[in-house]
């Protein structure tokens, strides 16, 4: 096994632990941190894909920004010991048969596709070559996107300043 | 080289940098803090302990080692126990994108990365979640309150400081901080970039909450904050947290705006390290010098005056860059 | 360049055991004398009233969400800085229309009163 296949699986079991830690903790508070590690985890497979400008802005925004913001939201709004959340009823058995059945099927359809391969080189995820992009083919979507992101703070703010 | 060379170098350059925080940011910084602030009010600061009370800190480690280790009954133990670890490990990853100086093999940094500065604000960023951790996990008032105040002022803050960051890289046109060392030939960032310089410096100190941004950590008004509920060598991890942090910030500082290790005649992580500990003076100069800023106060800095000035500055570095150099 | 990384993720696991190791110290020697007035919360010496809770206000999360949004902002602005000097003069202009979009996203925050800590 080589090195990236190695850090690929502990990766990836590390994101699948706390991503289980995420949806079926009764604890709230311990959902939202374990988002942490996972996001970490991913991370690190932008790293292994080659990808570095998109995992630093990965931490920076995910696990610095919006883990952040879903943890004021949590600690603000549950007033307490922390939400105790439940997380069985007696649909139990159906679900997980619905699940696995699912997981069969995903399983069986990724396994059995030919997956062709792509030609020519990964192109260069440095931040140089996604400025140039920026500045060039992708202008428009570099632009749109202050747009978005102006009408996603505009938005936030109605809706936040509502509830006074 | 094999994998286990590689491997081997990378312990130790972990080990070297964990100690080197270890004893001169936390253990020196501390002293030097407490002795600098006792000349500037006049007094003596530690003396008894080894010569001229160099072995105060290791004295203090010592005590705390062997304080008893209370977790509240209804703290939240998984994270009140994970939110140690985050604080100071958000702290030394910091230091990995350092150059501490130049040898003839090259550049003296634990690894250059492509992304460096880039890679500075996130691990930034990440001591923020520490600090919530700790808020929660002490299900204490003062350290929740305390907790989210200090988030909310450190998130403010990470913004100017992220413009301040950019408009170095545009000069440099690299986000390596290698790189901006070494664009830094003639003239030093500082000179060329003043605001970005003062704008960097004054986020750095409400990014590790020292006075006059350290609202959330004074006794006067929420005891210890987020950490009011930790004892002993969790709260030594935490302060190691905030001075390796702090350190880091100068370290920072030094690299984009100082020039990093560049200076005639002396070696150069000499001139890293004086540079370093200048800045390191300043800090503590400024917390015995200013008094403290209310949260509002401390908030409106940072949104209605650093953000614009720092936005106005990139815009007129970049026009300047345009119009000039062409 | 996963050489880079592979040295960080070394950096992060053995900073991690490193910095744990002072919590293992005192695992095996601090003193214990368990009494339960020992383990109560902190409250300036009085019985702790009530579970903590911090009263809910907007505010907090009205500053974490404009800080969610600059902050996206500020990535767009890393790979053009890099780029900026090698790039032609109509780099400039595509900034200005980016910031100032966003400069009016900020007036409008502070307009309507986002960025109050009242």
């Amino acid at each position: 096994m080589t090195g990236e296949a190695i850090a690929f699986y502990a990766l990836a079991a590390v994101i699948l632990v706390s991503g289980l830690v995420v949806v079926s903790s009764p604890n709230i508070v311990h959902s939202a941190v374990a988002l942490v590690p996972a996001f970490l985890g991913i991370t690190g497979i932008y790293i292994l894909l080659g990808a570095e400008f998109v995992a630093g802005i990965q931490v920076l925004i995910y696990a610095g920004a919006i883990t952040v913001l879903l943890l004021f939201v949590i600690m603000l709004t549950e007033g307490g010991t922390g939400l105790r959340l439940q997380q069985r009823n007696e649909q139990g058995p159906v679900g997980a048969s619905v699940a696995v059945a699912i997981a069969v099927l995903l399983i069986a359809g990724v396994t059995h596709t030919t997956w062709g391969r792509g030609a020519g080189t990964l192109p260069a995820y440095t931040p140089g070559a996604i400025g140039q992009s920026f500045l060039g083919t992708n202008l428009l979507a570099f632009e749109g996107t202050s747009i978005v992101l102006l009408v996603s703070l505009i938005g936030a703010v109605i809706i936040a300043r509502k509830e006074e | 080289m094999s994998w286990s060379h590689e491997l081997w170098r990378a312990i130790e350059g972990t080990v070297l940098i964990f100690s080197g925080v270890a004893v001169l940011a936390a253990m020196f910084g501390v002293l030097l803090e407490r002795k600098i602030s006792g000349w500037m009010q006049s007094r003596l600061g530690p003396k008894h302990v080894g010569p001229q009370g160099l072995l105060q800190t290791i004295a203090d480690t010592i005590k705390l080692l062997q304080k008893e280790n209370i977790v509240p009954r209804n703290a939240d133990a998984t994270i009140f126990a994970s939110a140690v670890l985050v604080v100071p490990l958000a702290a030394l990853l910091d230091y990995v994108v350092i150059p501490f100086g130049t040898t003839r093999f090259g550049p003296l940094i634990f690894r250059d990365l492509n992304i460096g500065v880039l890679y500075f604000a996130a691990t930034s960023s990440l001591v923020v979640v520490g600090i919530l951790m700790a808020g929660w996990g002490s299900n204490n008032k003062y350290a929740l309150v305390g907790g989210l105040r200090s988030a909310s002022q450190m998130v403010s803050y990470e913004i100017p400081m992220g413009l301040a960051l950019i408009t170095v890289a545009l000069l440099a046109g690299s986000l390596s901080t290698v790189k901006i060392v070494a664009a830094q030939a003639r003239w030093w960032y500082a000179v060329e970039q003043p605001l970005a310089f003062l704008i960097f410096l004054t986020a750095a100190v409400a990014e590790v909450n020292r006075v006059p941004f350290d609202l959330v950590e004074a006794e006067s008004e929420l005891v210890a904050g987020y950490f009011s509920e930790y004892t002993g060598m969790r709260f030594a991890l935490f302060q190691l947290g905030e001075y390796g942090e702090m350190f880091a910030m100068a370290a920072m500082a030094v690299t984009l705006f100082l020039g990093g290790w560049r200076g005639p005649v002396l070696p150069p992580v000499l001139w890293f390290v004086i540079k370093l500990y200048a800045l390191i003076f300043v800090f503590i100069w400024v917390r015995w010098t200013y008094p403290r800023f209310r949260i509002d106060q401390l908030l409106n800095f940072a949104w209605k005056v650093l953000i614009p000035v720092g936005l106005a500055n990139l815009v007129a570095t970049a026009f300047f860059v345009m119009v000039v150099r062409r | 360049m996963l050489l880079d990384w592979g040295y960080v993720a070394i950096f992060a696991i053995v900073g991690t055991l490193l910095a744990a190791m002072p919590l293992f110290v005192i695992w095996l020697i601090s003193p214990r004398s368990d009494y339960p007035q020992k383990f109560e919360t902190y409250e300036s010496g009085v019985p702790a009233i009530g579970q903590a809770w911090a009263q809910f206000n907007v505010r907090y999360y009205l500053f974490s969400l404009v800080f969610v949004v600059f902050d996206v902002e500020i990535i767009y602005l890393y790979p053009w800085a890099v780029v900026y000097r090698k790039a032609g003069a109509v780099a400039f202009y595509d900034m200005l229309v980016f910031l100032a979009i966003l400069t009016l996203g900020l007036v409008y925050a502070w307009r309507k009163g986002a960025l109050e800590w009242v």
